[in-house]
């Protein structure tokens, strides 16, 4: 008997697609050197400059040199381009090594296929094996892509991002950025200053984070139980009533408000100082900033609480609180011990999911304060700025990227340990095939 | 017997009372911004909640002063296009990952999870630069690929839902000879209104919403959104275009509520359906 399939192997080991072609599958044959060619080609003209980018983020800086008179820019290396460029280059050159180790697999088994006297598969055969029992990986593929070059690729920069300088005075073009190890990370949390914005900014977001998730959730418990009442009228007027902060787009909603508590101009004030009472300075003052954000982010929040409540509701068993009124269960214990238990156990990763949200709730602090009032204690951080909002600042606004990295990157860990709490927890991971 | 019928009595007083109090907390700021942009004058002030003089002209502004027209056509062109492309997204993955089993499935799902959980503008350099690199800076294209690429990290949704409906009948389908398209379109998505209703109008409200992107991609005037374009209006410190601004609030939140009124039912089935099998 023939070794088929060693000879296939190796002959796709020196070249992509000749084991194939050795197997006798043309057409995948020549789409694979056809691809091998292609790639070599790529790696040969961009691989070794990606590595060099990605090692050393450019040499030459921008500069002018005098040409006959006149003095002319050069262009040097754009540190930031280089890396981006650098990290796509060496991604597509593992996928294409990847295939390539498949590609020595695939003639492997064709050859073993032979050496058992069976047929192999045509071109046809091969796409509709792909079509059928490939299909979960072919409709994730298209997803999966998108997901790769705008979520994956991004994260790993900024990253990347935080070991090096890159900021406001290494600013490419005009500058070089260089790798400098975990210089920004021991800058942030020992520079006395960046250190106490970093504590005070880090302690508000977990306030806001308890407060604002607190305040929605139990918000809407309250108006659900009231409206669900069984001798209630017009239930459904109220709760559509009540559905309007949910219906109207959350920016609006938010600039409309921040016009609303205007100190000076704002209704609330004008209508306070008609009974007397000079209103408080509500986006100015620190305290009533953030006593504000919250108050509007319940208005914000609490018809999805209410909503999902009262659908919990609905399922709960009438005769469970029948049982407990023959027992003589007051209002109150029948709330502790049958509805809170029944919401809480249907609702706790939503809760959870909420909490995570609402630690990084950009929109809602942004579009109300800014962040503001400013805090001259702070770095580039008012009263009401949470960690993603510094970190806006400090990134978009005053160009300290790498500073920005590192809290991305703290920010991260805080929500993914919460996240992996409630995913946990959720049925639909745990699962699987229990189910049906 | 009459002490407790009038506690009861009391009580329910006490609750019209207070979810009287708890509609006007809630339709306020709403009425507030209907009335103002029917306001005379510019400014932010103003003696009463209802105008003395009611006028029109704060409409007319708008489309005489801003692009107010294109901003309009933009938002719901990025928003519609958005939708689609996350929508399909998320119920192809949720159905890979639901009725499926491959290698590598888990770690891939885990992987996702994961990754939705970066701050998405925390990438807003890399996005930028990447789409400098291919040439979309200022193209709505641009902001549909950015803010419909990452949906497939909402898979969970979906493949929750999913899992709930039973095998069963997709057996007999395939017995039928259904493939794994038909069992897709024909059995499984007319299965799932509420939470194609869900996922879609969420997803059309958010992108509508989208600010942070929008105001770092789109450049120019012609091109912007309403959301950056309304936002301008009234960012600046002194901002004397105020009821103008809420002539455009109407405007844009007239249709947004249509749409959750027209589908409060299906909305909300889409939202608990989400809470009890996620």
């Amino acid at each position: 008997m023939r070794q088929y399939r060693r000879t296939a192997a190796v002959l796709s080991a020196v070249f992509m697609g000749l084991g194939q072609l050795y197997n006798r599958q043309y057409a995948k044959g020549i789409a694979f050197i056809v691809f091998y060619a292609t790639a070599l080609f790529y790696a040969f003209t961009k691989l070794e400059h990606a590595i060099w980018g990605i090692v050393t983020l450019g040499e030459t800086k921008q500069h002018f040199e005098v040409v006959g008179k006149i003095t002319k820019k050069v262009p040097g290396d754009h540190s930031i381009f280089l890396m981006i460029q650098g990290l796509i280059t060496i991604f597509v050159v593992i996928l294409a090594v990847y295939l390539f180790i498949m590609n020595i697999r695939d003639a492997y088994q064709g050859g073993k296929l032979r050496e058992e006297g069976k047929p192999l598969n045509g071109i046809g055969a091969t796409l509709k094996f792909i079509a059928d029992k490939k299909f979960p990986h072919l409709i994730i593929t298209i997803p999966l892509v998108f997901v790769f070059f705008f979520s994956v690729l991004p994260i790993l920069f900024s990253v990347l991002i935080a070991f090096t300088n890159y900021n406001n005075t290494h600013e490419p073009p005009g500058q070089l950025v260089d790798w400098q190890g975990f210089r920004a990370f021991k800058d942030l949390l020992g520079l006395s200053q960046w250190a106490h914005t970093f504590l005070g900014v880090f302690s508000w977001t977990m306030l806001w984070a308890v407060l604002s998730t607190f305040t929605t959730f139990f918000g809407g418990f309250a108006v659900a139980l009231l409206v669900q009442q069984r001798n209630i009228r017009f239930k459904s007027f109220f709760r559509a009533i009540y559905m309007i902060p949910f219906a109207i787009p959350a920016f609006l909603s938010l600039l409309i408000m921040r016009n609303l508590f205007n100190a000076e101009f704002g209704p609330i004030n004008s209508m306070l100082l008609k009974f007397g009472i000079e209103g408080p300075q509500w986006l100015s003052d620190p305290v009533w900033a953030k006593v504000t954000i919250v108050i509007v982010n319940l208005w914000l929040g609490f018809p999805i609480s209410m909503l999902l409540i009262i659908g919990i509701l609905t399922t709960i068993p009438r005769d469970l609180y029948e049982a407990a009124e023959v027992d003589g269960a007051s209002a109150f214990y029948k709330f502790r011990k049958i509805t809170f238990p029944s919401v809480m156990f249907s609702l706790a990763p939503i809760v959870i999911g909420q909490f995570a949200g609402n630690i990084n709730n950009f929109n809602v602090i942004y579009l109300m304060s800014g962040g503001g009032p400013v805090n001259s204690e702070y770095q580039f951080a008012g009263h009401t700025d949470i960690l993603i909002t510094w970190l806006y600042s400090l990134s978009i606004t005053n160009g300290r990227y790498n500073f920005a990295a590192v809290v991305s990157i703290f920010l991260f860990l805080i929500i993914a340990g919460f996240a992996i709490l409630s995913f946990r927890r959720t049925r639909s991971f745990r699962e699987d095939d229990m189910l049906r | 017997m009459s002490a407790y019928r009038f506690r009861k009595g009391l009580w329910l007083v006490i609750s019209y009372i207070l979810l009287i109090l708890i509609a006007i907390f809630t339709i306020y700021p709403a009425l507030w911004i209907v009335f103002s942009s029917f306001r005379e004058g510019t400014s932010l002030f103003s003696e009463t909640l209802i105008p003395e003089k009611w006028t029109l002209v704060h409409y007319k502004e708008l489309f005489e002063q801003f692009e107010f027209g294109k901003w309009y056509v933009n938002s719901l062109k990025i928003s519609l296009i958005t939708m689609v492309l996350s929508v399909l997204f998320q119920l192809l993955s949720g159905y890979a990952f639901s009725r499926f089993r491959f290698k590598s499935r888990k770690s891939i799902m885990s992987g996702l999870f994961v990754i939705g959980l970066f701050p998405s503008f925390l990438s807003l350099t890399a996005v930028y630069v990447l789409l400098l690199n291919m040439k979309l800076l200022n193209t709505h294209t641009a902001l549909i690929m950015v803010s419909s690429a990452g949906a497939a990290v909402g898979y969970l949704l979906v493949k929750g839902y999913f899992d709930t409906i039973p095998k069963s009948l997709e057996e007999a389908a395939i017995i039928d000879g259904a493939s794994n398209w038909g069992v897709f379109f024909r059995i499984l998505l007319p299965l799932s209104r509420p939470l194609i209703v869900y996922m879609a109008v969420t997803t059309f409200a958010g992108t509508f919403s989208e600010f942070i992107f929008a105001q770092t991609v789109l450049r120019t005037e012609a091109k912007q959104t309403l959301a950056v374009g309304l936002y301008n209006m009234v960012s600046a410190q002194f901002s004397t275009q105020f009821t103008i601004f809420a002539a455009g609030s109407v405007l844009v939140s007239i249709p947004v509520v249509l749409i959750f009124i027209i589908f409060q039912r299906l909305l909300v089935e889409g939202l608990t359906s989400g809470a009890d099998k996620g």
